[in-house]
């Protein structure tokens, strides 16, 4: 028993007691239920287990406290009927602003943030890290930091031009086809059809096997396999606008095809796309990450988080977790976006139950 | 009987179209490429008699329509013609390959489908507890992470810190069957991970689509037990989604299986078409696409056809 552990859990004891006096039934219950898996787990794992399930939760604790803080800072600053909605924000998705918030920040100032140049050669390969670099060096000697830093930029940007482009051409062609019916929509539908119809990872090696790995044709490739998805999407929420009286009322007047898309059908069907963008990005990020991951991404020196995972991971059998952080970095992002995605679906569903 | 049979018929007719779509589609893809396959393989610096030539010995003098029906022709009997690169006939380097997928892939559905069932029974009947939120947010972080994240980490504990399985997943004939589900057991754990996940999500959201019913309420409001409600009244209707969810999940894994055999060195289809792709080994490309899809389709059939089996109102189309 050493001094860590006798006042760890006279803290958690004393807090869970504080709780239950004061009638915070919810903290009580998060408070008691950490005292008793740490219980459990220190009495099997001994004192590191105990330092795991710490700093475990005190990670928790921290996001947690970040992401209030966040929603509040948004709360304050966002006008009256936007900051009523976000008081309904559940912390997960403050959580997902405040990376997404984040991630922004670090692709759009990578320069002014990052250390070192992105493709600059410091040190020797795989240097531990010290004062000059903060994560130690990659498999040529530059720093891992200043890499991750451009990688925001870089994959993220990759993603979100990739995702840009599958959205214009699946909500085009979604809201034409609903619009327009007929043969138009038929055509459109079977189309789309096919394309689901082949695993898109596959699909993509396909086109990069045969076009090379280059940036534009990525992005191509991968709009090509998402906008069947969106279009579907937005032919089914546009389908529901489309039969409504002030269409039919908007036709009459005799207004073209292009005035009924953009000041009709759009405008009442933009909740769900909003949120299907966010699911489509997360799709794509993980689809470029895994093409990059298998050396058909954004080709070497351009720092990418995906190929960054592979040149590294070498280092992983020697149990060090450097590799592991542009990885982590990809899933916190997609982690972050679900989370508002979820809560934004959530509210505009309905589902409240 | 009748009626069912031909509606299977229907479907299944309706994904051999798509797929002969699809043999189109990943054949003339190839065409687009920018001078022809020969002119890639012998890069720019070719002499004109060598690229005859070569063309010659890969038939591309023959127009592409000839050629298609050919390599259709070959693709049904399993011929796919030879590697560029090695030589070899294509077959023999992937077919053994796919079999090793197919294990893979069945060894982790195995674990996955009843855990996540259960688990996902469960989640739905305790919708809103502190236990669903908290698996939401496990699941939703399962589901973002890239598969490489989690088979690495995987590997960093289960293998280099606590030294229980083997990161590498080479296997070879000899081995008995208990050795290779060792050796296999962490790729087949990445895909567990990802794949659970995933199906439970789905099948929380359809056992609560379900519960929100007019007949579950009826039978709660006249005071049926809760167990019998779920036992009597929802799982009957449940195992339509529930077959759904399973089929479309296998075809997940299909796919799901090329990072994860990267990652582990696991000789799969998986990895060959990786390999394929950066040697620019077109006839591999191709062929190893086609049986994907092929399997993905087979699958996304199977869910139709589960559905139509277990849901009465689906044989009688309006």
């Amino acid at each position: 028993m050493s001094l860590f552990v006798i006042g760890y859990y006279t803290l958690i004891l004393a807090a869970s007691c504080l709780a239950a006096y004061f009638n915070k039934r919810s903290a009580f219950l998060l408070l008691f239920s950490l005292t008793l898996v740490s219980f459990v787990l220190g009495i099997i794992g001994g004192v590191g287990a105990l330092k795991f399930v710490v700093v475990v939760a005190g990670l928790i604790a921290l996001s947690a406290m970040v992401s209030y803080a966040f929603r509040e800072f948004l709360i304050t600053l966002s006008p009256t009927g936007v900051a009523k909605e976000l008081r309904t924000a559940p912390l997960t998705a403050a959580f997902g602003m405040f990376v997404i918030f984040t991630y922004a920040i670090a692709g759009i100032f990578a320069p002014l943030i990052a250390p070192h140049g992105e493709a600059a050669v410091i040190s020797g390969a795989f240097a531990p890290a010290d004062e000059n670099m903060l994560l130690g060096a990659d498999q040529l000697g530059r720093d891992m930091f200043s890499r991750l830093v451009f990688g925001a930029r870089n994959s993220v940007g990759l993603a979100l031009t990739a995702t840009l482009m599958a959205f214009f051409l699946g909500a085009t062609a979604g809201l034409l086809a609903a619009v327009k019916g007929g043969w138009f929509d038929q055509a459109m539908g079977r189309f789309a059809d096919v394309i689901m119809s082949i695993p898109s990872l596959i699909f993509a090696l396909l086109m990069l096997s045969i076009f090379g790995p280059t940036i534009p044709v990525i992005i191509v490739a991968v709009a090509i396999i998402y906008a069947p998805r969106v279009f579907r999407l937005t032919r089914a929420v546009a389908g529901n606008v489309v039969v409504m009286d002030y269409i039919e009322a908007a036709k009459l007047r005799g207004e073209g095809t292009g005035y009924l898309i953009r000041r009709e059908v759009l405008p009442n069907s933009m909740a769900p796309l909003i949120a299907e963008f966010g699911l489509e990005f997360c799709f794509v990020f993980l689809l470029v990450a895994g093409l990059s991951f298998l050396g058909l991404g954004i080709q070497p020196p351009t720092a990418d988080w995906g190929s960054m995972v592979r040149e590294n991971a070498t280092l992983i059998s020697f149990g060090d977790i450097t590799p592991l952080i542009p990885a982590a970095a990809i899933a916190l992002l997609t982690v972050g976006v679900n989370f508002v995605v979820d809560w934004m679906l959530h509210r505009s569903s309905g589902l409240k139950e | 009987m009748g009626d069912i049979a031909k509606l299977i018929g229907k479907r299944l007719g309706l994904g051999l179209v798509i797929l002969l779509i699809i043999s189109i589609i990943i054949f003339f893809m190839v065409e687009l490429l920018p001078g022809d396959v020969a002119q890639a393989v012998l890069g720019q610096g070719a002499t004109p008699e060598n690229l005859a030539a070569m063309r010659k010995q890969m038939g591309l003098d023959q127009p592409a329509v000839v050629r298609y029906f050919g390599w259709l022709a070959g693709a049904l009997t399993l011929d796919f013609g030879n590697s560029i690169v090695t030589g070899k006939a294509v077959m023999s380097i992937i077919g053994e390959r796919f079999m090793n997928t197919l294990f893979l892939a069945s060894y982790a559905a195995v674990i996955a489908v009843p855990i996540s069932i259960i688990l996902g029974v469960i989640v739905a009947l305790l919708r809103n507890s502190i236990f669903d939120r908290v698996a939401n947010v496990v699941t939703l972080t399962s589901i973002s992470s890239p598969e490489f994240f989690l088979a690495y980490i995987l590997i960093l504990y289960f293998s280099i810190k606590w030294g229980m399985f083997p990161s590498n997943a080479k296997i070879s004939d000899g081995m008995s069957f208990a050795d290779l589900l060792w050796r296999t057991f962490l790729p087949a754990l990445t895909l567990v991970l990802v794949v659970v996940a995933h199906m439970m999500r789905m099948t929380r959201a359809s056992i609560i689509a379900l519960l929100a019913s007019p007949y579950i309420e009826m039978a709660r409001l006249k005071g049926t037990p809760p167990w019998k409600v779920i036992v009597k009244h929802a799982l009957p209707n449940a195992w339509a989604p529930i077959i759904n969810v399973v089929a479309l999940n296998l075809a997940y894994l299909i796919t799901g299986v090329v990072l994860v055999e990267v990652v582990f060195v696991y000789p799969g289809i998986g990895q060959a078409l990786v390999d394929a792709v950066s040697k620019r080994d077109f006839p591999v490309v191709q062929a190893s696409c086609l049986i994907f899809a092929a399997t993905y389709i087979l699958l996304n059939l199977a869910a139709d056809v589960g559905a139509i089996l277990t849901n009465p109102r689906l044989r009688h189309p309006k």
